[in-house]
C-alpha cells in the first residue's frame, strides 16, 4: 500500500471511531513546517484531524510509550501502530504498563521510514518539502529540486526491518505482513565481534566520546519507563547530569542497554534521536544476539505472556566463562 | 601474600561473595590457614543474585583492576534459584564488556561452596595472577579515582581541558 | 580590503596555529560537522553549522571549579584554575557569534564568572558569513545579519575565498601578522557576497516569524495560555534542545568523591529534566508542561525583560534539527503568536 492510501484509510477510520464513540481521542502524528518534522500528537475532533493529522515516510516516531500516560486518562484512545510500534506496545502490555482496555489499537502497514539525516548526508540541504514519487523522494529545497532513491533515504532500522507483522491489534489496515530474516540486522554486530578487543575499544570510544548525555536515547525508549531513573536519582550514588570522563560515558551506555536487555524490541528509536549519530542500536542488538544464541531465539514484544530471558533460566545454561573462551581476545 | 609482577604492580581485586556458600568458603580457607592474596577485597552479599551490573562497574570505577563474583554452585542456592539468574545476567554483562573492548579476563564468575576453602584460595590466587599480568585497569577505569593514574599525570576528565 | 583565497586557507591556519590553538569545523560524516583542533592536513568543513554550538569553547559541558583534600585533619582547598592558553575558533556563524553576547550578559555581569571570563579573554572568534543558509535558519528574526557576523575577525565568503576584516583590537593584532598571506581586493566583491546572503535570508521559510507577542512584560499574557499543554504534550523531556543550543546557560554544581579528594565541578543542566532546580521541599516545576514552558518563556520573555529587550534565542535552528519529536521554538512562537491574547 502507498502511504497516501494508508493515510486515507486511517483518517476515515479515525473519524468513524470518534463518531461512534469507540474512542474519544486519537494519537498519531502531526504535520510540521517542512514535511520531515512531524510531531506525535493527540487529536480529539475530526476538525483537528483534518488540520494536522499525517502519516507518511517521516512518521518514524514510535507512539507506544505515550500510551502509558494516555491509557491512564478517561476514555479510550485510538492509536495507529506501525509493526515496530506494536512490538513495543505489546512489550509494555507484558510489563503491565498500559491499560489495554483503554486503548484501541489499529495496526498500519509501514513501507519503511525515511531519515532526514540520510537525506542531508546525501548533500541535500535547505529542505522545505519532500514528496514520494514511486521509488524516489522528490525533495524541494531552497536551492532547487533534488531527488533521491527512496531506499537511500531509509533509516538503518528500516533497511534491515525485523518484521512487518503486528503482534497485537484490534483491527488492521491493509494486509498483515511477515517477519523478515534476521541476518542483516546482526551483520554489523557480527562484524564488531570479529575485531580484536583493542579495535572494538577504539571503535566504541570513538562513538561514545561524542555523547552529550542529552538522555534522548533513554527518554524516547519505549522500554525505559522507570518513574525515577537510576541516573537521575541522587540516592543511587551514580546520578549524573553529564559525563565527567570516559568512564561515565561507558557506564551510562552499558547500564542503559543492559536495563532494556530482554525487553528491547529493537525499534531503533535510540539511534534515530541521537543528535550525535551514535549507533546505539548496536549495543541493544548485541544483547539480543547474545540472548538468541545462548538461551534460544527470543523476540521481546512478540508474545504478551512470554517470559523475559533475564528472569528465566534453565539448569543447563552456559557458564559465564563462555565469554572468555570464545573468539578472539 | 601479595601477587606482584616484576613491574611492582599490585592489582586491586574485588570479590563479591554470597553469604551462604562462598563467604563461608573464604572463612574456611582462613581457618585452614590457606593463603590467598591480601589484595583481594571481599564484599559479602546475601546472594550472588544481589549483584547487579552497576556493582561491577562501580568496583571498576572506584579502582578495581579485576572483579570476581562467587556464589553457591548451581542447584545449591540458599534461595533455590538466585544463582541461575546471576549466571545469565553476568554472562550477558561480561559479553557486553568484551564487546566494548574491555579486557575479558578482568571479570569472572566462580561457584565456591562452603566446604571449598581450598578452591576459594586457589581461585583467588589464579585470578589475582591473571589480573596482575593484565596490568592496571585503564579501559574501564575512572581515572579520577586512580592514584596510579594521578601520579602518572593521566587524565581524561572533560572538565580539566582547555576547550572542546 | 584583505582577501584570503580558498587555496590560501591552509597556510593561513598554519600561521595562526603557531601562536595559538585553532579550532575549525570538520565534517565527521556527510552532513554533520563538529569543531576539532586544527593540525596540518585537517580539512575544514564547507557545510553550515556544527551539531554542537561554539558556546562549548567558553562554557564547556563540564568544568572543574574546586577541589578539597583532607591532609593532617585540615581541609585544603584546591584551585584547578589556570590561565587558559590562547585559542581561536574559525568558522563561527553569525548566530553563534551573537550567542556570545547573550552568554556575556549572564556570565560577565556582577558577580563575574571568572571561569568563563578566563576562556573568553583568551578566545579569538573568527566568524564566517553563510552562503547556503538552511531551511531551519531564522537568525534574521532576532535582528542578526548572517552577512555581517562580527566577532574579532569576519570572513565574508564569496565562494572562492573570503574577504577578511578585523572588528576588534584583538582581531587587528591577529591579522597584522598575516598580511603577506592575504591579497588586496576591491571591497565591492564583499558587498556583492553579502547581498547574495541577504537575498537568500529574506526568502527563508522562517524569515517571516513574528516576535511581537513576545518580549519583556509579556509574562502575564503568555504564562497561562492553554496552548502550552498541547505544545508540550509530546516532549520526551530529554535535554537535546538545551545542549545543542548556543544560548542555554543553566548549569548544576556537583561534587565527586575520588577517594582521595572531592572534585567540585559544574555541568550543563537542562530545564527539560525532571530534577532541574530540585531542592529540599520539592521541585517547582512538577510536570513536563511547566518545564517546557520555562525554556521558552526564558528565551522569549524573561531574558528580554532583564536585558533591554534582547531575545535569548539567536535562530541557529539546531533545536529544529535535533529534537527527537520535532517540537521547537518556531512551532511555539507560531502557535502562541498567531492570535494575540493580550488583555
Amino acid at each position: 500500500m502507498r502511504y497516501d492510501e494508508i493515510f486515507a484509510a486511517m483518517l476515515k477510520r479515525a473519524k468513524e471511531l470518534l463518531a461512534d464513540g469507540t474512542v474519544n481521542r486519537v494519537i498519531g502524528w502531526k504535520r510540521g513546517e517542512f514535511s520531515y518534522d512531524v510531531t506525535p500528537a493527540v487529536f480529539e475532533t475530526p476538525e483537528e484531524l483534518d488540520a494536522g493529522f499525517v502519516y507518511d515516510a517521516f512518521c518514524g516516531a514510535n507512539v507506544s510509550k505515550y500510551l502509558i500516560r494516555e491509557s491512564e486518562k478517561p476514555g479510550r484512545i485510538l492509536c495507529f501502530l506501525k509493526p515496530c510500534d506494536s512490538f513495543s506496545f505489546n512489550q509494555l502490555l507484558t510489563e503491565h504498563r498500559i491499560r489495554r482496555e483503554n486503548v484501541y489499537a489499529v495496526g498500519i502497514p509501514c513501507e519503511g521510514m525515511a531519515d532526514v539525516k540520510r537525506i542531508r548526508a546525501a548533500g541535500i540541504d535547505g529542505i522545505t518539502g519532500i514528496r514520494e514519487e514511486g521509488e524516489r523522494f522528490i525533495v524541494s529545497t531552497l536551492y532547487g529540486e533534488e531527488s533521491m532513491d527512496r531506499r537511500e533515504a531509509l533509516a538503518e532500522r528500516c533497511l534491515c526491518c525485523k518484521s512487518k507483522r503486528h503482534p497485537v491489534f484490534d483491527e488492521l489496515i491493509g494486509d498483515e505482513g511477515e517477519d523478515a530474516p534476521d541476518d542483516a540486522r546482526f551483520a554489523e554486530v557480527a562484524r564488531l565481534e570479529t575485531m580484536t578487543a583493542e579495535e572494538r575499544f577504539d571503535f566504541w570510544r570513538g562513538e561514545l566520546s561524542r555523547c552529550i548525555r542529552c538522555n534522548a536515547c533513554r527518554n524516547v525508549c519505549p522500554a525505559c519507563t522507570c518513574e525515577n531513573c537510576v541516573f537521575d536519582n541522587p540516592a543511587s550514588g551514580i546520578s549524573q547530569k553529564a559525563a565527567a570522563d570516559s568512564f561515565e560515558e561507558s557506564m551510562y551506555h552499558i547500564i542503559r542497554a543492559f536495563h532494556v536487555a530482554g525487553r528491547c524490541t529493537d525499534c531503533g528509536e535510540c539511534s534515530r534521536v541521537c543528535p550525535e549519530n551514535i549507533p546505539l542500536h548496536l549495543l541493544n542488538r548485541k544483547f539480543i544476539k547474545d540472548i538468541d544464541e545462548l538461551y534460544g531465539a527470543y523476540r521481546a514484544g512478540d508474545k504478551a505472556d512470554a517470559r523475559n530471558p533475564l528472569v528465566n533460566f534453565t539448569e543447563g545454561d552456559a557458564e559465564a566463562r563462555i565469554v572468555h573462551e570464545r573468539g578472539k581476545a | 601474600m601479595q601477587v606482584k609482577e616484576a613491574t611492582g604492580f599490585v592489582p586491586t581485586i574485588v570479590a563479591f561473595c554470597c553469604n551462604w556458600c562462598s563467604y563461608a568458603g573464604a572463612d574456611l580457607s582462613g581457618t585452614n590457614r590457606l593463603s590467598y592474596p591480601a589484595n583481594v577485597k571481599i564484599i559479602r552479599v546475601p546472594c550472588s543474585c544481589r549483584v547487579n551490573p552497576i556493582f561491577f562497574l562501580r568496583a571498576f570505577q572506584r579502582g578495581a583492576d579485576g572483579v570476581i563474583l562467587c556464589g553457591c554452585h548451581p542447584g545449591d542456592c540458599h534461595y533455590t534459584t538466585g544463582n541461575y539468574y546471576t549466571r545469565r545476567r553476568m554472562t550477558l554483562l561480561f559479553s557486553m564488556l568484551d564487546y566494548l573492548g574491555i579486557e575479558r579476563n578482568r571479570t569472572r564468575v566462580e561457584w565456591v561452596s562452603a566446604a571449598e576453602g581450598q578452591k576459594f584460595a586457589e581461585t583467588m590466587r589464579s585470578f589475582a595472577e591473571e589480573i596482575a599480568a593484565l596490568g592496571p585497569n585503564r579501559r574501564l577505569a575512572d581515572l579520577r579515582c586512580r592514584k596510579d593514574a594521578e601520579e602518572a599525570g593521566i587524565t581524561d576528565e572533560r572538565g580539566s581541558g582547555d576547550a572542546v | 580590503m584583505k582577501y584570503l583565497p580558498l587555496a590560501g586557507l591552509n597556510a593561513f591556519l598554519e600561521r595562526a596555529a603557531q601562536s595559538r590553538k585553532v579550532y575549525v569545523p570538520v565534517d565527521e560524516e556527510p552532513g554533520k560537522s563538529s569543531y576539532r583542533l586544527w593540525t596540518p592536513g585537517t580539512v575544514v568543513s564547507r557545510g553550515l553549522n556544527t551539531t554542537r554550538s561554539a558556546k562549548d569553547f567558553f562554557f564547556p559541558q563540564t568544568e572543574n571549579l574546586a577541589g578539597f583534600r583532607i591532609e593532617d585533619k585540615k581541609i585544603r582547598v584546591l584551585d584547578p584554575r589556570r590561565e587558559t592558553e590562547d585559542f581561536a575558533v574559525f568558522g563561527v556563524r553569525a548566530c553563534d557569534a551573537a550567542s556570545f553576547g547573550i552568554l556575556d550578559k549572564v556570565f560577565l555581569s556582577e558577580p563575574e564568572d571568572t571561569y568563563y571570563k578566563n576562556r573568553r579573554e583568551h578566545g579569538l572568534i573568527l566568524t564566517m558569513t553563510c552562503r547556503r543558509p538552511a531551511e531551519t535558519c531564522f537568525c534574521s528574526v532576532f535582528g542578526i545579519d548572517a552577512a555581517n557576523p562580527g566577532g574579532d575577525v569576519s570572513f565574508t565568503d564569496d565562494g572562492s575565498g573570503w574577504y577578511v576584516e578585523a572588528h576588534t583590537e584583538k582581531g587587528s593584532a591577529f591579522l597584522s601578522g598575516m598580511e603577506e598571506l592575504l591579497e588586496d581586493r576591491d571591497p565591492s566583491g564583499a558587498e556583492e557576497a553579502r547581498n547574495k546572503t541577504r537575498e537568500i535570508m529574506a526568502r527563508l521559510p522562517l524569515a517571516g516569524l513574528k516576535t511581537d507577542a513576545f518580549g519583556g512584560g509579556k509574562t502575564k499574557a503568555l504564562f497561562d495560555r492553554p496552548e502550552w499543554a498541547e505544545l508540550s504534550e509530546a516532549c520526551v523531556g530529554c535535554g537535546t534542545c538545551t545542549f545543542v543550543c548556543p544560548t542555554c546557560q543553566c548549569y548544576d554544581i556537583r561534587d565527586f568523591d575520588t577517594g582521595r579528594e572531592i572534585r567540585r565541578f559544574r555541568c550543563w543542566d537542562s530545564c527539560m529534566y525532571s530534577d532541574f532546580t530540585k531542592m529540599a521541599g520539592g521541585n517547582p516545576r512538577l510536570t513536563q508542561k511547566e518545564r517546557f514552558r520555562q525554556r521558552f518563556m526564558h528565551k522569549l520573555v524573561y531574558f528580554p525583560e532583564n536585558n533591554d529587550g534582547e531575545f535569548g534565542c539567536v535562530g541557529c535552528g539546531r533545536c529544529l534539527r535535533s529534537c527527537p519529536i520535532h517540537m521547537n521554538i518556531v512551532k511555539v512562537m507560531k502557535r502562541l503568536g498567531e492570535d494575540d491574547h493580550e488583555q
